[in-house]
C-alpha cells in the first residue's frame, strides 16, 4: 500500500494533513473490517445454516400440486353404476399469494371471484377460514389443510371458468381445474342414500392420523367415505393420488414442470344389490307409508304418522344384500362440492325425520308378533313340541295384570302352528310365563335360565348383524340382565324423587303417573317379573330389533339355521378388470334347528300367507309356484301408534318391510311386501314368467359383471353351463 | 505503481468488472420477470449496459478533464443538485413511499445520488480553498461549520423525501470526510453524540411512528414487519441461503427465477449472486469493491493536493458504507433501507454517479503521479497565484 509519510511532505502540508493520513489509515481498517464481517456472515449464511434456507427455498419455489384419483365406482349386480364421477369445475383460492397482497387488492380480488362465481362475497371470506380460527364459522370454515388451496365454488359453468381462466393476471392465486366428484346415475330412479353413503371432506385429525401411518392415499383435499359402502370400502374405492411438482414464482403462477407421478383410478365396488328391486322396494315402501299416512287409525281415530320405515331384501342362503330402503331419505348429491349448512340442519333435524338416519340397520322397534316364530322355536327345543296345546283364551291374568289378546280375540286350545297362522298372544303369554315359573320366579336372579332369551340370542337379536355398514344398532333384548343393568343406571334419579315428599320442590311439576313409577322403580326396578316374561314372549316392552337383524333371523329359518353376516359387497375389481378380491358371505352362527323344528315352522309360517293374518293380502297370489312363508307384527309402543311390521320368506329371498306408527301388520305393509315379491318373480296376476323377473334368472347371478377393456360394464353370463356350450 | 503513468488501471478494472457482473446479475433478476420487462428478457441487461457506457464516457470526460477545470466545475455539479433534489420534492415521482426520483422523458432520475457526489466535492472545496491559502493549514471550527453547511442543505432536503438509506450514507460520508480532512477531535465526538441523540429522540420522542420504527428493526425480527420489510428479509435470507458455496449458477437461481426477492434487480442484487454464484461469487464481488476502496484510499493516502486527498476519502466513505449497508440488508445484518450496491445495481443514476467519482479518483491519482515535479512548487498555490 502506497504510503507518502516522507517527512518533507508531512511538514509541507502541515499537521492536518498528518492528521489527515491517519485518519484515512483508520478509516480503512474499519473499511475492511465492515468487508471481513460481511464476509462472515455471507459464509454462515451459506455454508453453515445453507442447508436450511436451501429447504426452505424449495418449499416455497416448488409445488406439489395433487393429482387426485378417480374414486371407483359401486355397481349392482348387474354392472349398472349405482355411484359414478363426473367432472365438475372448481374455482380454489391459495390463501399463501392471497397473503401477499394488500387488504384492498384481496377485497377486490374476492369480490371478484365471488361476482364471477355468483356467490355472496362475504361468503368466500369466510370460506377462506380455517376451521377452528378465532372468527370461523362452522359449516362454511375450510376443513382441510392450511396449504391446500381452498375451494370456494363448485360446479360452475364452463363459461365462468374460462372467465377466470382467460385472463389469470387479474385473478392471481385463483385456480380453476376440473375436479372429479361423485355422481348419482339412479338407475331405475333408485335412491339408495343409506346404502350408498356419501362423501365429505377430510379432517385435519384424520389426515394427521394419516400421515402417522404413513398413508398416502389421502391429502388435504381428499373427501373420503362418511356413511354407507363409500365409507365401509373407503381405502379400495379412493385410489392413490398423483403429484406434479411444478415450479411457482412469488404469485404462485406455474412457471415450470418438475415431474409427475400418476394418480391411480379407485377400485370398483360390485355389491350384490339390485337397482331394479332397490327401485322396486323403495317405491313400495313410500307407496306403503303415503298409504298409511292416508289412513286412519281405529285405536287413535287420527291418520297414521308413519314417520318413517325400512324395507330389506336378502337373500336366503346367503345373507347377501339385494335391496335395501329406509324412510326418510335424502338426497346423496348434497354433499358433492360441500353442503351448505341448511342442508345439513334439514339432515340432522327432528321435524325432517332424522333422514340421515338409516332405519334398516340404524332404527330399532319393537318386533311384536313378529318375533313368534323364533320364540316357537326357543320352546319347541326346550321341552315344548308339535303336539303341544294351549289355551288362545281372550286374556291371561299375570300378576295383578290382565294380558290380552289382539281384539281380545280367543280360539280354546291349539298348537304352535296355528297360534301362529292367528298370531295368539295368550298362547305365547302362557310360555313365557311358565318358562318363568319354572326357572326365574327369584325376581332378582339374574342368572336363571330362559330359553326364550337363549333362542332370541341364537337368531343373532341384541348384537350386530356385521353387515358391511357403519353404524349399525345392536338392538336389544330386555332379558334380566338388561333388567339389572337400567336399574343401577336409572335408580339414582327415580329414587332421588321417590325419597322426597309428593309435593317437594322439583316434584311439583311431575305427574302423578311419573312419581308413583319413580316410587316403584325405586323400590323394585330390578325385578324381573312374570309380566316382563310374558311380554318377551310376544316381542313386546324393551326388546327391539333392527329391520336386518329380522330379515336376517328369518333367513336362518328359511336356510335351516344359517346366520349370515349380511354383506352388500361382492368384490372388489381394478379399474382394469381384475378381481382384486371376492368378499364371500360369512357364517357368523347356527341355530340349532332340526327339520322336525324348522319344517315345521315353515309350513306354519306358509300357513300364515295361505290361510292366517297374512291371506287376505295374498289373494290369487300364485303360492303354489312361488311359496311365500310371512309373518306379521303390529308392534305396541308407549304413547305412539303400532309399528307395522311384515315378515316373510320363499326358497330364495327374505323380504321385510316395517312402518314405524304405521297400523297393522298386513294392514299397512301387506300390499307392499306382496308387490315386491311379485318383482322379483316375475308375477303378473296368478302368473308366473320367470322372463319377467327383476334380476334375470331370478336369483342372484354367480359372476360377476363383466369388466371390459374400454371400461364398459357388461351383465354376468347367466349360467356357466350356458357359456360351457358355446 | 511501478509505472507512475497515474492510471491506476486496477481500480478501472476492479469497477469494470463489478459493472460487468452487476449486468448480469441484474440480467438474471429480470429476465423471467415479464410484468417488469414487458415481454423482453433482455430488456433490463441492454438498458444496463447503457448505463454502464454512459457511465464510461462521463468517466472519460472527468479524468480527461484538466483537474483545474474540475474544481472550477464542482460549484456547478454542487449546485446542480440541489436544484434537482428541489425539483424532485416539488414534481418527483413516489415510488416505495419515498418522492425521490424525477421522469424525464423515458429517463427516470434520482438526484440523490449525484448529492452524494455533490456533498462530497462541496466540502472537499471549501477545505482546499482554504487550507490552501495558509502555509500552515489547520482546520479550523469555521472550516467544520462550513463543511456541515455544504452537507446540510441536500441533507435537508433529502430528509424530506424521505430517503433514510441515502441519508444514512451521507452521513457516514460526511463523517468520513470530517475525519479525513483533520477536523479537530471535539469536533466529531459532538457529532457522535448529537447524531445518536437525535436517534435516540426520534425513536423515544414519537418523532417516528411505530410502524417506521418497526420497518427498520424488521431484519433483527422480520415477524415486526412481516408484510413489508420483514419479508424482504426473509425472502433475502432465503434466496442468498439458498446458493451454497458454489450457487445454482447464473440464470438458475430457482427464488430468483420466481421473483420471490422484491427489488431484485436493485437494492437486492446482491441476493442474486447469492444464490447463483455461490458463496464463491458472492465473495469475489466484496473482494472486488475491497479493491475499489483498498485503491481509493490509496489514492487519498498518496496524494498531496488537499482537495484530491479529501475527496478520495469521501468517496471511500461513501462507496464503502453503502457497499456494506447494501450487502449487510441482503444478508440480514442491517436495516432494510433503498440503497444500490455502487456499480452492480440496476440504475441509470447511482451508475453515473458512481463512474463520476471514479473518475474523479483516476483524476486525482494522475495527477499525484505528476506530483514529483509539482511538489515544488504546491499546485494549490500556483492556481491561487494564477
Amino acid at each position: 500500500m502506497s504510503s507518502t509519510g516522507s517527512p518533507r511532505s508531512a511538514r509541507a502540508t502541515g499537521d492536518a494533513a498528518a492528521t489527515s493520513r491517519l485518519r484515512l489509515v483508520v478509516i480503512q481498517a474499519l473499511v475492511f473490517s465492515l468487508f471481513a464481517t460481511l464476509l462472515v456472515r455471507l459464509y454462515y449464511l451459506q455454508v453453515v445454516s445453507g442447508d436450511e434456507y436451501q429447504g426452505r427455498a424449495a418449499a416455497q419455489s416448488v409445488r406439489e400440486i395433487v393429482l387426485q384419483p378417480s374414486r371407483g365406482l359401486i355397481v349392482d349386480d348387474q354392472g349398472r353404476p349405482l355411484v359414478a364421477n363426473r367432472l365438475s369445475w372448481v374455482v380454489s383460492l391459495d390463501r399463501t399469494v392471497l397473503g401477499k397482497l394488500g387488504d384492498k387488492q384481496r377485497a377486490t380480488l374476492v369480490r371478484r371471484v365471488a361476482g364471477v362465481v355468483d356467490v355472496r362475497p362475504g361468503l368466500v371470506t369466510k370460506r377462506l377460514v380455517t376451521c377452528g380460527d378465532d372468527d370461523s364459522e362452522p359449516g362454511v370454515c375450510w376443513n382441510g389443510s392450511p396449504y391446500q388451496p381452498v375451494p370456494v365454488a363448485f360446479d360452475i359453468s364452463q363459461a365462468q371458468a374460462q372467465r377466470i381462466r382467460e385472463e389469470p393476471e387479474d385473478y392471481p392465486g385463483v385456480i380453476v381445474e376440473q375436479q372429479s366428484v361423485r355422481d348419482y346415475p339412479e338407475p331405475f330412479g333408485i335412491n339408495a342414500a343409506h346404502l350408498l353413503g356419501y362423501l365429505s371432506p377430510i379432517t385435519g385429525d384424520e389426515l394427521d392420523q394419516a400421515e402417522s401411518d404413513g398413508d398416502r392415499s389421502v391429502n388435504g383435499a381428499s373427501v373420503v367415505g362418511r356413511a354407507g359402502v363409500e365409507q365401509e370400502y373407503d381405502a379400495w374405492l379412493r385410489g392413490m393420488p398423483g403429484y406434479r411438482e411444478v415450479g411457482v414464482d412469488s404469485m404462485g403462477r406455474v412457471i415450470g414442470d418438475e415431474g409427475e407421478v400418476g394418480s391411480q383410478a379407485g377400485d370398483t365396488l360390485v355389491t350384490s344389490l339390485d337397482a331394479k328391486v332397490q327401485a322396486e322396494v323403495e317405491r313400495q315402501l313410500a307407496q306403503t307409508i303415503a298409504t298409511a299416512r292416508a289412513t286412519t287409525d281405529t285405536v287413535t281415530g287420527r291418520k297414521y304418522v308413519a314417520d318413517s320405515g325400512a324395507a330389506v331384501v336378502l337373500e336366503a342362503d346367503t345373507g347377501r344384500v339385494v335391496a335395501m330402503a329406509s324412510q326418510p331419505t335424502y338426497d346423496p348429491s348434497v354433499w358433492v362440492g360441500g353442503i351448505s349448512k341448511n342442508e345439513l340442519a334439514e339432515l340432522y333435524s327432528e321435524e325432517a325425520g332424522l333422514p340421515l338416519l338409516g332405519r334398516a340397520t340404524q332404527g330399532q322397534f319393537a318386533p311384536g308378533s313378529t318375533w313368534k316364530p323364533f320364540m316357537t322355536a326357543g320352546a319347541l327345543s326346550n321341552g315344548y313340541d308339535t303336539d303341544t296345546q294351549l289355551n288362545c283364551s281372550s286374556s291371561l291374568a299375570v300378576g295383578n295384570r290382565a294380558f290380552k289378546n289382539y281384539e281380545s280375540g280367543a280360539y280354546g286350545y291349539i298348537g304352535f302352528a296355528k297360534a301362529l297362522e292367528v298370531s295368539c298372544n295368550t298362547f305365547f303369554y302362557r310360555i313365557g310365563l311358565d318358562y318363568w315359573q319354572r326357572f326365574g320366579s327369584d325376581v332378582a336372579d339374574v342368572d336363571a335360565r330362559d330359553p326364550l332369551v337363549e333362542e332370541a340370542k341364537a337368531f343373532g337379536f341384541g348384537e350386530e348383524t356385521g353387515i358391511d355398514l357403519p353404524g349399525e344398532a345392536a338392538g336389544r333384548i330386555a332379558d334380566r340382565e338388561w333388567k339389572r343393568d337400567y336399574f343401577e343406571s336409572q335408580k339414582d334419579y327415580y329414587c332421588g324423587i321417590a325419597d322426597k315428599p309428593r309435593d317437594a320442590p322439583g316434584n311439583q311439576e311431575l305427574s302423578d303417573f311419573v312419581y308413583t313409577f319413580a316410587g316403584e322403580f325405586c323400590v323394585e326396578g330390578y325385578a324381573y317379573r312374570a309380566g316382563d316374561a310374558v311380554n318377551f314372549a310376544i316381542g313386546q316392552g324393551d326388546t327391539i330389533v333392527t329391520p336386518l337383524q329380522l330379515a336376517r333371523g328369518y333367513a336362518a329359518i328359511a336356510n335351516g339355521g344359517t346366520l349370515y353376516e349380511p354383506r352388500i359387497g361382492t368384490a372388489i375389481v381394478a379399474a382394469d378388470g381384475t378381481v382384486i378380491r371376492r368378499i364371500q358371505p360369512k357364517v357368523s352362527g347356527h341355530v340349532d334347528l332340526p327339520p322336525g323344528i324348522g319344517g315345521y315352522i315353515d309350513e306354519a309360517l306358509k300357513n300364515v300367507t295361505r290361510q292366517g293374518t297374512m291371506s287376505w293380502r295374498m289373494g290369487g297370489f300364485p303360492l303354489e309356484q312361488v311359496s311365500i312363508r310371512s309373518k306379521t307384527g303390529s308392534a305396541e309402543v308407549y304413547g305412539k301408534q303400532s309399528t307395522s311390521w311384515v315378515a316373510s320368506y320363499s326358497d330364495d329371498y327374505v323380504v321385510v318391510m316395517m312402518v314405524s306408527q304405521g297400523g297393522t301388520g298386513s294392514g299397512t305393509s301387506g300390499p307392499g311386501v306382496r308387490a315386491i315379491w311379485e318383482s322379483l318373480y316375475g308375477i303378473e296376476g296368478e302368473d308366473v314368467d320367470a322372463s319377467r323377473a327383476a334380476i334375470p334368472g331370478t336369483t342372484l347371478p354367480d359372476r360377476l359383471p363383466v369388466f371390459q377393456r374400454n371400461g364398459s360394464i357388461l351383465p354376468p353370463a347367466l349360467r356357466a353351463r350356458e357359456e360351457d356350450q358355446q | 505503481m511501478t509505472r507512475r503513468s497515474g492510471m491506476d488501471w486496477l481500480l478501472l478494472g476492479a469497477v469494470l468488472s463489478l459493472s460487468v457482473i452487476g449486468a448480469l446479475l441484474v440480467w438474471s433478476a429480470t429476465s423471467a420477470r415479464s410484468d417488469l420487462t414487458g415481454g423482453d428478457p433482455r430488456a433490463y441487461l441492454e438498458k444496463q449496459i447503457v448505463n454502464i457506457a454512459i457511465g464510461l464516457a462521463l468517466l472519460v470526460l472527468v479524468l480527461a478533464t484538466d483537474h483545474r477545470w474540475v474544481r472550477i466545475v464542482a460549484p456547478l455539479v454542487y449546485l446542480a443538485s440541489i436544484g434537482g433534489l428541489v425539483l424532485v420534492l416539488t414534481m418527483g415521482t413516489v415510488i416505495n413511499g419515498s418522492r425521490s426520483w424525477i421522469m424525464l422523458g423515458g429517463l427516470s432520475i434520482q438526484p440523490s445520488e449525484f448529492a452524494k457526489l455533490a456533498v462530497v466535492i462541496g466540502m472537499a472545496l471549501v477545505v482546499a480553498e482554504r487550507a490552501e491559502g495558509r502555509w500552515r493549514p489547520r482546520i479550523t471550527s469555521f472550516d467544520v461549520i462550513a463543511m456541515l453547511l455544504i452537507a446540510a442543505v441536500p441533507a435537508a432536503l433529502i430528509m424530506l423525501q424521505p430517503d433514510l438509506g441515502t441519508m444514512l450514507v451521507l452521513a457516514a460520508t460526511v463523517f468520513g470526510v470530517l475525519a479525513a480532512s483533520g477536523a479537530p477531535r471535539r469536533w466529531l465526538v459532538l457529532l457522535t453524540v448529537s447524531a445518536v441523540s437525535a436517534a435516540v429522540v426520534a425513536v423515544r420522542g414519537g418523532v417516528l411512528k411505530e410502524y417506521q420504527v418497526d420497518r427498520f428493526l424488521a431484519f433483527t425480527n422480520p415477524d415486526l414487519d412481516p408484510r413489508g420489510a420483514g419479508y424482504n428479509v426473509e425472502q433475502a435470507r432465503i434466496a442468498v441461503g439458498n446458493g451454497g458455496w458454489f450457487g445454482n449458477g447464473l440464470l438458475n437461481g430457482s427464488q430468483t427465477r420466481s421473483g420471490f426477492v422484491p427489488e431484485q434487480h436493485t437494492d437486492f442484487v446482491f441476493t442474486v449472486a447469492g444464490e447463483e454464484l455461490g458463496l464463491v461469487g458472492s465473495a469475489l464481488i466484496i473482494a472486488l469493491l475491497g479493491v475499489v476502496l483498498w485503491r481509493t484510499l490509496a489514492i487519498a493516502l498518496r496524494t498531496d493536493d488537499v482537495f484530491g486527498r479529501i475527496a478520495a476519502a469521501g468517496i471511500a466513505c461513501w462507496f464503502g458504507f453503502q457497499a456494506f449497508q447494501n450487502i449487510g440488508m441482503c444478508l440480514g445484518i442491517m436495516p432494510v433501507t433503498g440503497v444500490p450496491l455502487p456499480f452492480v445495481s440496476y440504475g441509470g443514476s447511482s451508475m453515473f454517479a458512481g463512474m463520476l467519482a471514479v473518475g474523479l479518483l483516476l483524476n486525482i491519482s494522475r495527477r499525484a503521479a505528476e506530483a514529483p515535479a509539482a511538489r515544488l512548487q504546491p499546485a494549490g498555490r500556483v492556481l491561487v497565484r494564477a
